[in-house]
C-alpha cells in the first residue's frame, strides 16, 4: 500500500525536540480509512445484497466495540473511561439500528454510517462543550467501523510487536496515552509543533521525536530509519557510518549521565539544575541528577478526574512527592487548568479564546476554594513531612496578582511564594512582581505563545513559536535582570531550559535555576559546567544584538567551545 | 405507563461516566425504557448517544417512562441510580451491563 519514497540514506527534516538517536523499524499509526462514500460492498466482484450488507455491517459493530472494550480493560484512569465510552458508541443499539434501516434500503453501506455519525456528530457539536470534544470519539468509531466493512486495517495505534519509531501524521493524546511505551524508541510525526502534546510527552518519557516531517507517512511499515531528534532528521535505510556515530552518542550521553554533581559554570557560578514532575510517581523516578523538582505540576492530580480531589488527598499526594525527592528543593505550582487542559468541574465550557480566558490563577476569580484547598492541603504536607515547599501561581499578569497569592499563600501557611512569568505584561513588570514575591519562574513555552501571538497547538506556526526568538528573550532578558537587581531568584522551568544551547544563554542572562525534564539534565550540565559565567555572559549579549531567531541560535553555536557542540551535537 | 421524575445528582450532569453507567443499566434492565428533560422528546435510554446529546446539567430534573410488569421496579432502580452521584472514579458500573 506505501512505499519507501526518499532513496536510501537520504534524510527527510523537521522539527527534533530532545537531542537523542536512535535507529528502529517504522511502526506507521494507520490513518482513517479512505473510502467513497458510494462505495460498494462486493463479493466475488458482484455487489453484495442487502442482507450481506446488513450482516457485514452488523458485526463490524460489534467487532469494534470488542476490540475497544478490551482496550479499555488494559488501560488506566482517564484513557480507559474514553475508551469505555467510545466502545459503548460502537455498541449503541439506536446507532447501529439506524444504520441497518439505511442498508436496507439499499443504501451503500458507508453512505448509510457517514449519514447516521453524521446527525449525532451535528447534534454534539450543536450542544457545545464537552459533547463537542465527544465528536473526535465518535468519529473514531466511524472510522473503525468503515474500515472493518471495506475490509481494511482499523485505524489507529498498532500493537507493536519489537522496538519501533511510532508515525503517524498526528496523535490524539488518546492515542499518545494507547501506545505500548516498552516498545516505543520515538514518535515522529507529519504535523504537530515542538510544544504540542505528543512533543511534551515524548520529552517528558525522554523518547526522541521529530515532528513536521513531510513525507514520513510514506515509509512502510518495518522501514528501518534512524531517527535524530538533535538534528531534527529521519533518515531511511541508514548506512553503517550512520550506526556508528549514533552509537557514540549514546555512549557519550551515558557518560554524562555519570556526572550528578551540582549545576554550576566552569568558574562555580551555582545554577540549580532541576527536574519536572506531574505526579508523585516521577517524583520517585527523579534521580540523583536532579538537586530538586522546579516545577511540580498539580493539575494532572485533577485531570484525572471529574470532581476536584479532597484536602486529604492531595495532602498524601503532596507529602508523597516532597518524601520522594527527600529534602530537596520543590516548587510546587499551583491548579493550571483552563485553554487546552479543561476540568470539567471547573472550566467554562464556552470561552471563544479559552488561551486568553480564565485559566491558571485567574480560575481563583470563580473558584477560589480550588486555591484555598489545594494552600492548605500544600500546608499540611509540609507539617507531615517537615519540608518546606515553594509555591507558584501560573499566569500571573499584574503585581496585584501575586500580591493576593502571595497573602493567600502565605495564610494558609506556605514561607517561600512566587509567582510564574509566562505573559508578557508579567516580564515588562517583573521588577514590580517580584516586590510582592519571594521568587518567579518563566515559562518560555507559554510566554512564546503569548508573546507572539500564536497558538501553542498550530504546528505549522512553530516558527513563531521560537524561544529564540528576540522578542521572547527580550522578555526573558527584562525578567532575569528584574531579578538580580532584587537579589530574587529567577528561573526557567520551560521546554527552553532542556536545550543545552538555551542553557548557557539563560544562565548568561542571570537565571539562577533550570528546570526540565529530568532525561535532559546531563546535557545541561554538561554544557553548563564547561563555559564560564563570563562565557556565559557574552554569548546571552551577542544573542540579544541578534533580529532574527535562526541568527540568534548561530550567534550562541558561536561562541560555544568546540569539544562541547561536537560532544552534544548542538 | 409508569413515570418517575428525578433530579440528576451527578457533579458534571448525566455526561460521561454517569451516562456511561446509566444506559448500561438501561440495557441490562431489558426493559424498554425513555428518558426526556421537562417539555422535551422522550428518547431511548438504552442510547448513550441520545442521553449524552440530551445535555442534562447538574441538578436538573428527568422523567423516566416504562411499559410492562417490571416497569415500576426497573424505574425505581434507575432513579436510585440517577439520584447517586456517579462521578467518583471508584464507582463501579451498576446492573453488569452486557
Amino acid at each position: 500500500m506505501t512505499t519507501t519514497s526518499a532513496p536510501a540514506g537520504t534524510a527527510l527534516r523537521g522539527v527534533g525536540v530532545g537531542r537523542r538517536a536512535v535507529v528502529g523499524p517504522v511502526a506507521q499509526v494507520r490513518p482513517a480509512p479512505d473510502v467513497a462514500p458510494d462505495e460498494p460492498l462486493l463479493v466475488d466482484g458482484a455487489p453484495a445484497t442487502p442482507a450481506h450488507v446488513r450482516t457485514v455491517v452488523e458485526r463490524a459493530f460489534a467487532d469494534v466495540a470488542a476490540g475497544l472494550r478490551a482496550q479499555a480493560e488494559t488501560a488506566a484512569g482517564t484513557v480507559r473511561d474514553v475508551l469505555a465510552a467510545t466502545a459503548q458508541m460502537a455498541d449503541d443499539a439506536v446507532l447501529r439500528g439506524q444504520v441497518l434501516t439505511r442498508v436496507d434500503g439499499g443504501e451503500p453501506p458507508v453512505a448509510a454510517i457517514d449519514g447516521v455519525v453524521g446527525t449525532f456528530a451535528a447534534m454534539f457539536e450543536q450542544a457545545g462543550g464537552y459533547l463537542a470534544e465527544r465528536v473526535t470519539d465518535l468519529r473514531s468509531v466511524r472510522d473503525r467501523v468503515v474500515a472493518r466493512v471495506v475490509g481494511l486495517p482499523e485505524p489507529g495505534v498498532p500493537h507493536l510487536e519489537q522496538p519501533s519509531v511510532v508515525v503517524a501524521r498526528d496523535l490524539a493524546p488518546a492515542d499518545t496515552a494507547a501506545l505500548d511505551l516498552t516498545n516505543v524508541l520515538a514518535i515522529v510525526t507529519e504535523l504537530g509543533g515542538p510544544t504540542g502534546h505528543t512533543a511534551i510527552i515524548a520529552g517528558q518519557l525522554g523518547l526522541p521525536c521529530v515532528v513536521r516531517v513531510d513525507g514520513v507517512t510514506d515509509l512502510a511499515d518495518g522501514t528501518v530509519v534512524a531517527v535524530d531528534a538533535a538534528a531534527g532528521t529521519v533518515t531511511p535505510d541508514p548506512d553503517d557510518a550512520v550506526r556508528d556515530a549514533f552509537e557514540r552518542r549514546r555512549a557519550a550521553d551515558a557518560a554524562l549521565a555519570q556526572d550528578t554533581g551540582p549545576g554550576a559554570t566552569a568558574d562555580g557560578h551555582a545554577v540549580a539544575l532541576l527536574a519536572n514532575i506531574g505526579t508523585a510517581a516521577d517524583a520517585e523516578r527523579v534521580g540523583a541528577g536532579a538537586e530538586g523538582v522546579g516545577l511540580f505540576r498539580t493539575e494532572v492530580l485533577f485531570l484525572e478526574r471529574t470532581q476536584a480531589p479532597t484536602v486529604d488527598e492531595q495532602a498524601d499526594a503532596y507529602a508523597a512527592a516532597l518524601r520522594a525527592v527527600d529534602g530537596r528543593k520543590v516548587v510546587v505550582r499551583t491548579l493550571d487548568a483552563g485553554a487546552d487542559k479543561p476540568l470539567a468541574f471547573a472550566t467554562q465550557p464556552d470561552e471563544e479564546n479559552p488561551a486568553l480566558g480564565v485559566r491558571g490563577y485567574r480560575l481563583v476569580r470563580s473558584h477560589a476554594e480550588l486555591l484555598d484547598t489545594q494552600l492548605a492541603a500544600l500546608a499540611r504536607a509540609q507539617e507531615a513531612t517537615g519540608s518546606t515547599p515553594w509555591v507558584m501561581a501560573p499566569m500571573i499578569a499584574t503585581p496585584d496578582e501575586a500580591r493576593d497569592f502571595a497573602a493567600r499563600a502565605r495564610a494558609a501557611g506556605v514561607a517561600t511564594v512566587g509567582v510564574m512569568v509566562e505573559v508578557p505584561a508579567a516580564a515588562l513588570r517583573a521588577r514590580d512582581l517580584l516586590a510582592e514575591v519571594d521568587f518567579v519562574s518563566i515559562g518560555t513555552n507559554d510566554l512564546a505563545q503569548y508573546t507572539m501571538a500564536t497558538d501553542r497547538l498550530r504546528g505549522e506556526l512553530a516558527d513563531l513559536l521560537d524561544v529564540w526568538q528576540p522578542a521572547v528573550l527580550d522578555l526573558v532578558a527584562t525578567t532575569a535582570r528584574a531579578g538580580l537587581e532584587a537579589g530574587k531568584p529567577v528561573g526557567v522551568c520551560g521546554e527552553s531550559a532542556a536545550d543545552p544551547l538555551m542553557a548557557l544563554v539563560l544562565v548568561g542572562l542571570g537565571v539562577t535555576s533550570l528546570s526540565m525534564a529530568a532525561g535532559a539534565l546531563p546535557a545541561v550540565r554538561y554544557a553548563v559546567r564547561h563555559h564560564t559565567r563570563a562565557t556565559c555572559e557574552a554569548i546571552a549579549g551577542a544573542v540579544l544584538r541578534a533580529r532574527t531567531a535562526a541568527d540568534a541560535r548561530a550567534a550562541a553555536l558561536a561562541l560555544v567551545d568546540p569539544d562541547v557542540a561536537a560532544t552534544l551535537a548542538l | 405507563m409508569a413515570e418517575r421524575t428525578v433530579a440528576v445528582a451527578s457533579r458534571v450532569g448525566l455526561h460521561a461516566r454517569p451516562a456511561m453507567l446509566f444506559t448500561q443499566a438501561v440495557a441490562a434492565s431489558g426493559v424498554p425504557v425513555t428518558i426526556a428533560r421537562a417539555g422535551g422528546a422522550p428518547v431511548d435510554a438504552a442510547s448513550i448517544l441520545f442521553v449524552m446529546s440530551l445535555g442534562v446539567p447538574h441538578g436538573e430534573e428527568v422523567t423516566l417512562a416504562a411499559d410492562g410488569p417490571d416497569a415500576d421496579r426497573v424505574l425505581d432502580e434507575l432513579v436510585t441510580l440517577l439520584s447517586t452521584d456517579l462521578d467518583a472514579p471508584e464507582t463501579e458500573p451498576a446492573g453488569g451491563a452486557s
